[in-house]
């Protein structure tokens, strides 16, 4: 086998970028440019501004809501900023009697909403009969806490925000989903359940993810609570906590 | 105390507190302009740095940035401060010891001398006065060696620490990506995994692998999976193959605890690492990470400056001798250090405030995707601290950490370094390497394609897998 590559059984193992060769000591030329092009795409996935016209094209009656934050560039420099409901958006949101609201939030990777998140919502929504749910949100310039701003607001008993996380090299569209019971500005990150890594390439399916979150959300409002507490009882979310917390 | 004011052309810049000149003398940095802290002008800035040269190094053992009786990282650092080293230097300015600092007469001996008769905050004080290539040019001055299998830190040499990390922690997939480093030579500072769940039971699975694989090629280094020292303590008592105890630390005490650690945790765990005697060459049984923005995050930064609570740090890796130390400089995000610039200029820092005090700094060289930097960065930061001197730097596949999801270097790169300067690995990896016919003629690392020994391993991987 003179010719076989002794990397290519190893490769099944891990999507790490093993057994490169070398031009010198650097890369060769070919992984200098594909590395360059994953890296382009997700700055990319960041930078990219939503298209909420076409969301609410998609999802008719949804409203559009945006943070204290003006700019990509603030965006990234004030989550602070990111969390905070813009005081212009509070008329669009009467309150109601709603079980739940969803939110669907640009985060760090507007191409993970643009990919993801309507087929997301419909799968969710089918498995939710019975539930008053609010009308649909779009947040821009949104971190995940804006939604307790937005849930507050409306008086909602839960809320679903739907988010891009921070994109990596291997997948920049990869769609996250925090659900907080009585969502209220000042929530702890612990008091939320995390389902993350939601896209088409070998991430978890719609399906699946709706699947969950449809149990959480039940259960959610059963024990009146999330977080902690909930994660142990679902025994599902082990690998969602693995996720960097750079949303938050 | 003092009246900290400078005047400038007729303008007078005043400043309320020592706090408030550390942090506007600070290079500019986001997370100092998120906290509320960063100068208001570059003038201030300047004015900052005019008024911190002028103050006594004295002032930073009279006034304590966080109270005494609050905080068991203040009371680490005045109750082990060393009074006779710090003599030599006690009349002098902030600015002052710049100037010694870069003086012929501040040679290694000199500073090694120093070392504990300095405070974190003197450090970072120091720091905020110096350029790029005066951290650089005192940093390869300071020089800390440490020892467990092998020697961490001499003058000419660089390690590095194999990242093998996994989305799923699979066995398989982490062992090709370590064998793949090997090829390259790193690893001599530690083999060591991030791992994807932390827990007791996976880490020893995950350790039991990394020591199976160090034994059977007999290679001189370390094996660590960096899970939470409390975890450490339950793998010890479990009887885990655990050569390093790991752990975040931040500079100050409420900010440990959000690590959910205290010092008597971390003497705990040492002493329980001390007694498995699994060093053969040393006992430095400890690796921390740190990084500028840790205790902001946490809400635990008491109105200082990021740089300056970063260096506090220190006085905690200080305390337990370790073998490795590294800050995290691009990880912690844009908030906190927003570009190239930033990211270097704080690589610079931390790397020249840890060697001023003694730790054995490295640098996860490294920047995530929503920070405005590249790999021309990163090409950068490793370059000049490889001319600084640092103990080690990480480096994961191509540069391309899958489990993380950030950018590290490549493995590629620390044949870059090693090249551009004449750095060496670990001597006894170093001899290990040209044991194993690694090693061409001219000291570098041969291709795997063309030579039987390498190929074997490959094969033998490969039929493992």
């Amino acid at each position: 086998m003179p010719n076989e590559d002794p990397w290519s059984a190893l490769r099944l193992a891990t999507r790490a970028r093993i057994g490169l060769g070398r031009a010198g000591d650097a890369m060769k030329i070919a992984d200098v440019l594909d590395f360059q092009f994953a890296h382009a795409k997700a700055r990319d996935a960041v930078h990219t501004k939503l298209n909420v016209a076409a969301l609410q094209t998609a999802l008719p009656g949804a409203i559009h809501v945006h943070s204290e934050v003006e700019g990509r560039d603030m965006y990234l420099r004030r989550p602070d900023l990111g969390r905070r409901l813009h005081p212009d958006c509070l008329p669009q949101l009467p309150p109601g009697d709603y079980d739940a609201v969803f939110i669907i939030s640009d985060g760090l990777s507007a191409t993970a909403i643009m990919q993801n998140a309507v087929p997301m919502v419909e799968a969710i929504l089918a498995r939710l009969p019975g539930f008053k749910i609010a009308p649909i949100i779009i947040a821009t310039q949104a971190r995940v806490a804006l939604g307790d701003d937005i849930g507050e607001a409306l008086g909602a008993r839960l809320c679903a925000v739907l988010i891009g996380e921070r994109p990596g090299l291997t997948v920049s569209d990869s769609l996250g989903i925090y659900l907080t019971y009585n969502p209220k500005r000042g929530t702890r990150d612990s008091a939320r359940n995390c389902i993350s890594n939601i896209h088409a390439h070998g991430g978890l399916s719609y399906n699946a993810a709706a699947d969950m979150l449809a149990w959480l959300m039940r259960e959610a409002l059963r024990r009146q609570l999330t977080g902690v507490n909930l994660k142990e009882a679902s025994g599902l979310l082990a690998p969602a906590e693995a996720q960097p917390a750079a949303l938050a | 105390m003092g009246n900290f004011a400078h005047s400038f052309r007729g303008e007078t810049y005043r400043f309320a507190d020592l706090k408030a000149v550390l942090a506007c003398a600070s290079a500019r940095r986001s997370g100092d302009e998120l906290a509320g802290l960063a100068a208001e002008s570059d003038a201030q800035r300047v004015a900052a740095r005019a008024v911190l040269a002028d103050l006594p190094l004295k002032i930073f053992l009279e006034e304590t940035l966080i109270p005494y009786e609050s905080d068991e990282i203040t009371r680490l650092i005045i109750d082990t401060h060393d009074a006779i080293a710090f003599k030599p230097i006690s009349h002098l300015t902030v600015g002052a010891l710049r100037d010694w600092l870069l003086s012929y007469e501040a040679d290694s001996a000199a500073l090694a001398r120093l070392a504990p008769g300095l405070t974190p905050e003197m450090a970072a004080a120091v720091s905020k006065l110096m350029r790029n290539q005066d951290l650089i040019a005192v940093a390869r001055k300071c020089v800390v060696v440490k020892k467990f299998r092998n020697t961490i830190g001499l003058p000419g040499r660089l390690s590095s620490r194999l990242q093998p990390n996994h989305p799923t922690d699979d066995l398989r997939g982490i062992a090709a990506s370590t064998l793949d480093g090997l090829l390259y030579g790193t690893g001599d500072a530690v083999i060591g995994i991030n791992p994807a769940t932390d827990n007791v039971q996976n880490c020893i699975s995950l350790l039991d692998m990394l020591d199976s694989l160090r034994q059977r090629y007999d290679i001189p280094t370390q094996t660590c999976v960096l899970t939470h020292v409390t975890n450490a303590i339950e793998v010890m008592n479990a009887g885990g193959a655990m050569d390093l105890v790991f752990q975040s630390i931040a500079g100050s005490e409420a900010a440990n605890e959000g690590f959910g650690i205290n010092l008597n945790i971390l003497r705990e765990a040492q002493e329980a690492a001390l007694s498995l005697k699994r060093g053969t060459l040393g006992n430095d049984v400890m690796y921390f990470e740190t990084g500028q923005g840790a205790a902001l995050s946490a809400g635990a930064h008491f109105g200082i400056d990021q740089q300056t609570i970063e260096t506090r740090a220190y006085a905690v890796a200080r305390a337990f001798s370790p073998l490795l130390v590294n800050t995290v400089v691009g990880f912690i995000g844009p908030e906190y250090l927003y570009d190239g610039k930033q990211i270097i200029r704080a690589g610079l820092e931390d790397h020249f405030c840890a060697k001023l005090l003694g730790v054995p700094m490295g640098c996860d060289v490294c920047y995530t995707n929503h920070a405005e930097a590249d790999q021309d960065d990163m090409d950068t930061l490793m370059t000049l601290l490889t001319a600084a001197g640092v103990s080690f730097v990480i480096a994961v596949p191509g540069a391309d950490d899958v489990m993380l999801n950030y950018q590290s270097l490549a493995y590629h790169d620390i044949l870059y370094l090693r090249s551009a300067f004449g750095a060496r690995p670990a001597p006894e990896f170093e001899t290990w390497l040209e044991k194993m016919d690694m090693y061409d003629h001219a000291g570098r690392m041969r291709l795997p394609g063309g030579n039987p020994v390498l190929k074997r391993l490959i094969a033998e991987h490969r039929d493992a897998a």
